[in-house]
């Protein structure tokens, strides 16, 4: 290869990949605080969430952002997909994926052994997470439609249990996503190159 | 307006209204501030902002539009599921529900509707009855099943030669709650103009006289106390619908 006349290395994300990751970060949050906000109308929590924690300022103006924001959320969303499913990517990058790989890498890193010389190959746990909050968006996305048309897509909504159920998967997925998010944001901080490489590209 | 002017007439229009609606009116307009911190930017982008949700709840009337099967039932339940006690809810407290006098009472009709004589509570007492038991979804996030009883709306429609091509159906009601509806929800079969509860004559904090029972709907686009119907087509929006509740509001 060193014989080749150089050029630049591909980038560790490509661009499409990138700007759906922003799409979808800024999608997510804005999903999760007016969410909050529709929650507080009659929580499922013991008591409201703080007011910092939501946008709209009632109910009404956060289910007009909840709703504007799902379109965001949906179509990049499959894009995304596509994308990834089409160009092979989120097989390279996801697979093979075991439990026994997840449990040896998550050792190394509680362990200070994990290294992330090359960014571009993701360890079993980055593997685990990113296929996990790809499933439970999926499930959050489901359970929404089912609280969202509970009639014209009574199937949906028959799936999650019915009306008060897809309601609670509504809200577990959200939770998982939020514990995704602490992990995942975390971890950019820990490790900045990876950050860069978001937006950036390499 | 200057702010002045504007914040006048805000709290203005806040003196009108019933204390619950008006901590949701100020808090609203206390939101759009709020928001415009997070923003980083000044109130103009607050409502360029509010401009884009209104665009995209117009846009979303559409959709939800296109997505309604004017053939598609809502699912039906035992009457082993039935909440009791039915939770009370309003744009007040309860016990501030109207009290409408039934030997006085007429339904009046107006609009694009061929016959418009008032009905009396008897006249409409004895129309062909109804029974469903289905979930009403409140836009808060509860739900409860009802077993309602009344006449298939589409019928009284029928009777009084209201224009099936006309585009809304407008609701009056005694506590001055107005709500609109798309004549395509009006026509659907589970749509009833409801004059019982659970088996008895509409309890007062359920509507009495009558309620529209729109079961493809969310609650608020189920009326109560109506007094008025009109068939038209200039948009009317309705009570919530002012504030930024989604107007279509299909289940």
């Amino acid at each position: 290869m060193s014989l080749l006349p150089s050029r630049p290395a591909a980038a560790i994300h490509p661009l499409a990949v990138r700007v759906s990751h922003w799409i979808n970060a800024a999608a997510t949050i804005v999903m999760i605080m007016s969410g909050l906000q529709i929650h507080n109308a009659h929580p499922i929590l013991p008591a409201p969430v703080p007011d910092a924690m939501t946008i709209g300022g009632w109910l009404g103006g956060a289910i007009r952002w909840h709703f504007a924001a799902m379109w965001v959320l949906a179509l990049n969303g499959a894009f995304y997909l596509v994308h990834g499913l089409s160009t092979g990517r989120l097989r390279r990058k996801l697979l093979p994926l075991s439990p026994a790989l997840v449990l040896r890498d998550l050792r190394r890193a509680l362990s200070g052994r994990l290294g992330h010389a090359d960014l571009s190959l993701y360890n079993g746990v980055q593997r685990f997470l990113y296929a996990g909050v790809i499933g439970v968006s999926a499930v959050a996305v489901l359970s929404g439609l089912a609280i969202w048309k509970p009639v014209q897509l009574g199937a949906v909504t028959a799936l999650m249990g019915d009306f008060d159920n897809a309601r609670l998967v509504h809200f577990a997925a959200m939770a998982a996503i939020v514990m995704f998010l602490a992990i995942h944001v975390s971890m950019s901080l820990i490790v900045p190159r990876s950050l860069k490489a978001m937006i950036s590209g390499r | 307006m200057t702010d002045n002017e504007t914040s006048y007439v805000l709290k203005l229009a806040a003196g009108r209204l019933a204390p619950p609606t008006r901590r949701l009116f100020l808090r609203r307009a206390l939101g759009l501030g709020s928001l415009a911190m997070l923003a980083g930017c000044d109130v103009t982008d607050g409502a360029t902002a509010e401009r884009a949700l209104d665009a995209m709840s117009d846009f979303n009337d559409r959709v939800q539009a296109w997505l309604f099967d004017p053939h598609r039932l809502a699912r039906e339940y035992p009457a082993a599921m039935i909440a009791r006690p039915f939770p009370f809810n309003a744009f007040y407290a309860r016990g501030a529900s109207p009290t409408v006098d039934p030997g006085g009472f007429t339904l009046e009709l107006t609009g694009r509707i061929g016959n418009k004589t008032p009905w009396t509570l008897e006249q409409l007492h004895a129309l062909p009855r109804e029974t469903q038991i289905t979930r009403h979804i409140c836009i808060e996030g509860w739900s409860a099943i009802g077993k309602w009883s009344g006449v298939r709306f589409s019928h009284f429609l029928g009777r009084v030669g209201a224009d099936p091509r006309a585009r809304y159906v407008t609701l009056r009601c005694e506590d001055n709650y107005v709500t609109s509806i798309d004549m395509a929800t009006a026509l659907h079969p589970q749509t009833q103009l409801t004059f019982w509860f659970d088996d008895q004559l509409l309890p007062r904090d359920y509507g009495f006289p009558m309620k529209l029972r729109v079961p493809t709907k969310l609650g608020f686009k189920n009326p109560k106390h109506v007094v008025s119907i009109e068939v038209g087509n200039d948009y009317s929006g309705g009570y919530w619908e002012t504030y930024g509740y989604n107007w279509f509001s299909g289940l």
